[in-house]
């Protein structure tokens, strides 16, 4: 598996999930720069998070319209695997690579804690290290992650299978408390229909190491490093 | 020609924002707030001087980058041109 990240004016995450993908792929990603269009080589692209071009207009919405976005729209047309985290799931949202948006917080607050994630399917690339229905803890740290879409794009996701991830209790229960977003239907994260595209609000790149706190996000990276 | 955009979060999404300005607007006394929307306004300066194409380059500018048609509606007035 050869992960490349790409950077954006404002991304702050990158070197987090940079230390992630090496241990897991045993080497470095490539690091693309927003004008980049070149990603031959590539097999995994990640779209870290931060604030991209200052969340200007909307978060995501200018990062969606830069050279290398076009890019990634043909790797992921070609079948590639990408992985957008927290501001990179609103880019692959305002790019029209996965349905919905994320809408600010209900409580309005930036959340900055850890939550529970509950594994929805864990026959995919990003997470076969897991089991179905396990729990997880991941760090979220973020402003506008209420995830929203239309009740017809709620219920196509559901029908097929496209939610990967929802906020949960720890013992897996899915709860208005645990969802403090207020994201539709829990969501934390969803699946592109080929399984390929991956977007999730919170941030598994910041539990892969013992120092880090906890080891909750390394099947993951595991999962991919194996793909 | 100068155009501006208008920008508001469709019926049945929430905005959290507009509750709270109208939570503030109750407590700061001002009596019989309902619902308060809060939206954003773009304004456009385009070369373009027939109303009805500024119009139309407009309303593509919306769709395109402008506004977020999932979650977003908009509005382009050309100022009664």
């Amino acid at each position: 598996m050869t992960p490349g990240i790409v950077l954006f004016p404002g991304i702050n995450r990158e070197r987090d999930m940079a230390i992630a993908l090496t241990r897991a792929c045993g080497h470095a990603p490539r690091m693309i720069w927003h004008t980049e269009t070149d990603l031959s080589g590539i097999d995994l692209i990640v779209v870290p998070g931060g604030f991209s071009y200052g969340d200007y207009l909307r978060c995501g919405a200018m990062a969606a319209q830069s050279p290398v976005m076009a890019a990634v729209r043909d790797h992921a047309a070609r079948g590639g695997y990408v992985l957008g985290v927290c501001n990179g799931f609103q880019i692959l949202t305002e790019a029209g690579l996965l349905p919905g948006a994320l809408l600010r917080n209900a409580g309005l607050r930036f959340i900055s804690a850890d939550c529970h994630l509950r594994v929805e399917r864990a026959d995919t690339v990003f997470a076969a290290r897991y089991q179905r229905g396990q729990v997880f803890r991941a760090p979220m740290a973020h402003g506008d992650g209420n995830y929203f879409a239309d009740e017809a794009t709620l219920d196509r996701l559901e029908g097929e299978g496209l939610v990967g991830f929802r906020y949960a209790t720890p013992g897996g229960e899915i709860t208005p408390e645990a969802n403090r977003n207020g994201s539709a239907r829990s969501i934390a994260g969803i699946y592109a229909p080929n399984l390929r595209v991956l977007g999730l609000m919170p941030h598994p790149e910041d539990l892969v190491d013992p120092l880090m706190g906890g080891e909750d996000g390394k099947p993951l990276f595991d999962s991919l490093a194996a793909a | 020609m100068k155009l501006t955009v208008t920008i508001m979060l469709k019926d049945g999404v929430l905005d959290p924002q507009g509750k709270a300005i109208g939570q503030a607007l109750t407590g700061l006394g001002f009596a019989g707030v309902g619902e308060v929307r809060a939206g954003k306004v773009i304004e456009l300066d385009l070369a373009e001087t027939d109303p009805a194409r500024a119009r139309a380059a407009a309303e593509a500018m919306a769709r395109k980058l402008l506004a977020n048609t999932v979650i977003e509606s908009f509005r382009v007035d050309t100022g009664g041109a």
